[in-house]
Formats: structure tokens, sequence, C-alpha cells
């Protein structure tokens, strides 16, 4: 199964799109797409609006493959999984997202090897025949990184004016 | 106006953060306070399901372009600050971390904000307001960090 996320707060149809054609294209019936406040209606795809997190961490289990928005909640929660996860950024300029964060997002994660990227169909068409192929790439620790608890802990717990700037 | 701790002490710990990835980032840095008492305000009940034993409030969501949302927000924030009355408060954001993290500072906690790793050319406009504010104030990119800016002392993965 594939699994399409983006996310709760906006729609992202032009993602969602995308995988409709190329679920089409490859006759794939196993393509789910959580696909938030949208009244996009698929032909191939089977879409949800919304999900609760348990509901949300089972389709994660269950995927062979995640494609998502450049959200980190999506690319987190994968990752945590160890699932092969495609991104493909919000764009500021089509008012999918305030600004292109997503972009530069992406851009980072993909250069660090823990998500593919794809800009556009072929990118997608591309990405997801390379994660079919090659499986996970990479997978994070449940916590964060060590140093920032521990720094965290000695700031909380610190003598007294340990905390001005 | 610091009602800090000595060591040993079990804190009141205030963790928020609104919903998606600020949420997801908050969980992965509360076990910092695996020894304390967590508990958590955010924006959907759904995400009770993900701390089941805490304490969690819920309060609405808003934009700082949204006055009214504001200040029905504060309000909440307020209410949530005096019951709990928490010696630390940390925050990934966003609106509700960032008056969680000025009211915080006024009512003596410490106070914590580390901005989200999706900000990544800058801080966060909500990182920018609560810098005053912040005891302690994160970024997650080393190339973002200065003397005068935010620390960088690791990151949620």
């Amino acid at each position: 199964m594939i699994f399409v996320t983006v996310g709760a707060q906006m729609s992202f149809d032009r993602l969602v799109g995308w995988m409709d054609d190329w679920a089409e294209r490859r006759d794939r019936g196993d393509v789910i797409a959580q696909i938030g406040p949208s009244d996009y209606a698929p032909r191939r795809l089977r879409v949800v609006p919304f999900m609760t997190p348990p509901e949300f961490r089972d389709r994660l289990v269950e995927a062979e493959i995640v494609v998502s928005h450049a959200g980190m909640g999506s690319i987190i929660n994968a990752l945590e999984l160890g699932k092969p996860i495609l991104v493909v950024p919000r764009h500021g300029d089509l008012g999918e997202t305030r600004n292109d964060h997503q972009v530069a997002t992406a851009r980072r994660f993909s250069a660090e090897g823990l998500v593919r990227m794809a800009d556009s169909p072929q990118e997608l068409d591309r990405g997801l025949e390379t994660l079919i192929r090659e499986g996970a790439e990479a997978r994070i620790a449940a916590e964060a990184q060590p140093e920032l608890l521990a720094r965290m802990r000695a700031f909380a717990t610190g003598p007294r004016g340990s905390q001005a700037p | 106006m610091t009602r800090g701790a000595s060591s040993g002490r079990r804190l009141r710990v205030l963790a928020v953060a609104s919903g998606g990835g600020h949420w997801v980032q908050l969980r992965r840095v509360v076990p910092a306070f695996a020894e304390h008492d967590v508990a958590y305000v955010t924006i959907n009940p759904s995400y009770r399901a993900d701390v089941p034993d805490a304490r969690v409030f819920i309060v609405r969501d808003s934009t700082r372009w949204d006055k009214l949302g504001m200040a029905i927000l504060g309000l909440q924030m307020l209410w949530i600050l005096i019951r709990v009355r928490p010696h630390v408060v940390v925050s990934t954001g966003a609106a509700p971390g960032c008056l969680a993290i000025v009211l915080g500072r006024l009512f003596g906690a410490r106070t914590i904000w580390l901005d989200s790793i999706a900000n990544v050319e800058e801080v966060s406009m909500s990182g920018r307001l609560v810098r005053r504010f912040a005891g302690l104030w994160l970024t997650q990119w080393p190339h973002l960090a200065s003397e005068a800016g935010p620390e960088y002392a690791g990151r949620v993965f």
C-alpha cells in the first residue's frame, strides 16, 4: 500500500492529483490518501480528509511507501518507522502555504539523504520508481538528539540565575 | 523572578505546541523532563491518544492576524498557567506556544523556545516575537545560531 498525506491544515490538491494520475497509469488500487480540507474527486485513489493520530499511525505502519507534503509531522512520523518517504513541497506562490519554507526543508532533508524530493510529476514518477525498487533509506531514533535533551534539562534544573540570556 | 529549582526536586513542566509538526517535535523533547510532571497544551483533542497518562489542556488555535482568536487563546493560557503554576514552560510553536512563553515568563517560570526544524532559512516570526521572553532560545540549525541570536544545541532528529 502507498500512503499519501498532506496534513490537516490545508488541502494540497496538486500532489493529490499527481498521485491520482500515477495510480491510474500504474493501475494501482492500493493508494490511500489523506487529503485534508479538500473536495477533490478521486478517480483511483481511496481518499479520507482527516485521521486521528492512531489511525494515521496504523496507515503509516501498513505503508510500503509514504508520499507526503514537506510537513515535519509527516516526515518525522515516517522516519520514526523507517518508511521510505517521498516529499513534494508546498509552494507559497501557488497559495499552498504562506511561504516557501517547505521547499527549503525538502531540499535540506533530501541533501541529508533522509527523504527523496519531487517537484514535478516526472520527478514524482522517477522517485516512486526508485523507492519501490530500493526501499527505506533511513530511520531515526525515538527522541531528540541527546545533546538537545541535556541542554534543556540543564536549563530547567540548573542553579537560579542561569536563565538570563 | 525565577521560581527555578534545585536538582532533585520534581518540577511542574508545561509543554505547549499547536498541531502537526509542532506537536510531533514537542513530544520528541519531552523526554528531557522524564523525572518531572509534564502537562500538555495543544489544539486537537485527538492528540490525547499520544500522551494517554498526561494531563492535556486543549486551547483554540489562532494566528497573530486573528485578534479575537489571540485574545481568547490568551485568556485560556492565563487560566492554564494559574491552574498548573509551572516551573518550566517549553514550546515548539506556534501561536499557543508563543503566548505560553510570554505569559509563563511573567509568571516566573523558566521558559524554553525551540524553533521548529522546518525553519531552515530563518527563525520563525513566533520565534522572533518570544525572543525577549525565552530564557533559553533555541534554533535547530547551526547556521542560524549566533552570539546575539538563538543558540544551537541539537535537533529533534
